[in-house]
């Protein structure tokens, strides 16, 4: 039992230094962002102030960040919504067993190791072809969905595993139809699941770089506007908008685990 | 006519996924093929059937490149091995109840959904020539000068991926760890295995799966990787990615393109070399 004890105080130990290894950094550019108006890029900090955060609402030298999170926003928005809608019904179609299952569920797992890159420059490469202009809410929405799609299916896959089909049969012996059963018995019930689900996919999209580099066309996304700045902008206003924008999906990931888990309690307490 | 309804509903129901997957994917990959045999003088692009694009990549700094990343992968896979399965191991077997698990596991995932580029701009202030790791070292004497190779260097790049990825080395570990039937242990315990033994008998062969999902998840992302070796490897570094995606700001598409099926041959062939040493499918 002693020798036990040893080697979990050992893990624990090296278990948090891994925690502060991966928060670290960002703490680092937290209290950076919270210097006063002479701070510099690196410690000591200089005074403590909100002016770099306020800065990043200004009109900026190097660039203006409202139009690029707007589009962003926007962009995660329609991918949430078309990931959503397309991997319940891929998923509920996954419910029955039917010929060519497999292959498309290789093709899902492909779409999720496939290099980015090559996703990026193929999708660049046919609008090249084509004659089209890459846009990021044509190219740059296609690109998103390659990312997010298999990961809220697989997701999605693991929900109506654990799912009782015993509701739906009683409600389809009642004499519902498909589309009455799935509105009134099956949404209701992985509704919570979809609420964790979109705002996931929100947030990937919302920071997803690399497979939207080569495709965003004129207009920048966020992180591709973050990425053009860290080249020319020597202020501290960088680290504020890096504060910003990590709070964010920060916070959208806290509110979908304890949304899931408020709603996933309620519905025990019925059932 | 509902029989034939039943039969074709599955197939109704993945089509919209599977037109995505199609267009964006299937479609592009095929067009990147088929591109990197077209011709190219300069300025654009014509159909054709030429090697010319592969001939072109067979070079010494194409091979130097390679070797370069494979260099990234094999530090990084390794770091987020032995980095990653403890912490894993940590999760699954010392902490006890399931809520916390679970919390715990939250918290080391929180990170990854956050930017990848804030991520990696959030070491500067830490390894740069007057960061904290410089400054701290100085202080206590043990360097006179700031030391150069913290930032803006293979080793920085290598950090960065451990760091941005380490998550998908974790993730399928920890999750066949808690799979394994905690009886085993029991079992093996009440045999006369010692700690070391059961680790090595019981509990690392049953989680090697996990360790292989994880390794492809980490090959899949380091081969195509440019962004970290652009950021943190400050100019110097080089990789496929990034050579890539140098060819495509030049605009040069066959080129690029015929890297790119050179690129994704190579992962195909790490990937299946990993599941045949290792068989998954009992995982998915």
């Amino acid at each position: 039992m002693q020798k036990r004890s040893l080697s979990f105080y050992l893990l624990l130990a090296f278990f948090c230094l891994f925690v502060l290894f991966l928060y670290g950094p960002m703490i680092t550019i937290f209290m950076l962002s919270l210097q006063g108006p002479d701070g510099g890029l690196t410690f000591p900090m200089r005074g403590l102030s909100l002016y770099w955060l306020g800065q990043v609402f200004q009109e900026q030298r190097v660039g203006n960040f409202i139009e690029p999170f707007v589009r962003s926003l926007l962009l995660g928005v329609a991918v949430m919504a078309i990931t959503i809608a397309a991997s319940v019904l891929a998923s509920m179609g996954f419910r029955q067993r039917f010929k060519g299952s497999t292959v498309i569920f290789y093709l899902t797992i492909a779409s999720l190791i496939v290099p980015s890159i090559l996703v990026s420059l193929g999708i660049g490469v046919v609008f090249q072809v084509m004659g089209w202009p890459t846009n990021w809410f044509t190219s740059g929405l296609g690109a998103h969905l390659t990312w997010t799609l298999p990961i809220a299916f697989l997701i999605m896959l693991g929900i109506f595993n654990r799912f009782n089909p015993s509701y739906e049969e009683a409600a389809r012996d009642l004499g519902a139809t498909d589309s009455k059963t799935f509105w009134e018995i099956v949404m209701p019930l992985i509704a919570p699941s979809l609420l964790g689900v979109g705002l996931l996919t929100f947030t990937l999209s919302y920071d997803e770089f690399t497979r939207t580099s080569l495709v965003s066309g004129q207009s920048n996304t966020l992180p591709l506007e973050i990425f053009g700045m860290t080249t020319n902008v020597t202020s501290p206003a960088l680290y504020a908008l890096g504060t910003l924008t990590t709070v964010f999906s920060a916070s959208l990931i806290l509110i979908a685990f304890f949304a899931y888990n408020a709603i996933a309690q309620r519905q025990r307490g019925k059932a | 006519m509902s029989e034939t309804w039943k039969a074709l509903k599955p197939y109704a129901l993945i089509t919209p996924q599977t037109l995505v997957f199609l267009m964006f994917l299937v479609f592009p990959i095929l067009m990147i093929g088929v591109v990197s045999f077209w011709e190219f003088n300069g300025y654009s692009m014509t159909p054709a059937f030429t090697f010319d694009n592969y001939r072109g990549i067979l070079t010494d700094v194409t091979l130097k490149t390679y070797l370069n990343t494979f260099k990234f992968l094999g530090l990084t896979w390794l770091a987020t091995l032995l980095i990653g399965y403890p912490v894993a191991y940590f999760l699954a077997f010392h902490v006890p109840k399931l809520e916390w698990q679970i919390l715990l596991f939250l918290v080391c995932t929180i990170p990854f959904w956050t930017s990848n580029i804030i991520r990696m701009i959030s070491w500067v202030p830490l390894l740069g020539r007057e960061g904290l790791v410089n400054q701290g070292l100085m202080s206590i004497g043990l360097i006179q000068e700031p030391l150069q190779f913290l930032l803006f260097s293979d080793f920085a790049v290598v950090l960065g991926m451990v760091h941005l990825y380490i998550i998908f080395m974790i993730a399928p570990i920890f999750n066949s760890l808690m799979r394994i039937e905690r009886s085993l242990i029991t079992a093996a315990e009440d045999l006369g295995a010692s700690g070391f033994q059961v680790f090595k008998e019981v509990i690392l062969p049953l989680s090697a799966p996990g360790i292989a999902i994880g390794s492809i998840f980490i090959v899949t992302l380091i081969m195509g990787e440019f962004v970290t070796v652009r950021l943190m490897g400050g100019g110097q570094s080089a990789s496929v990615g990034k050579l890539i995606q140098t060819q495509i700001g030049s605009l040069q598409y066959p080129l690029a393109a015929a890297n790119a099926m050179v690129l994704l041959a190579v992962t195909m062939l790490i990937i299946i070399s990993i599941l045949r040493v290792l068989d998954i499918r009992k995982e998915l």
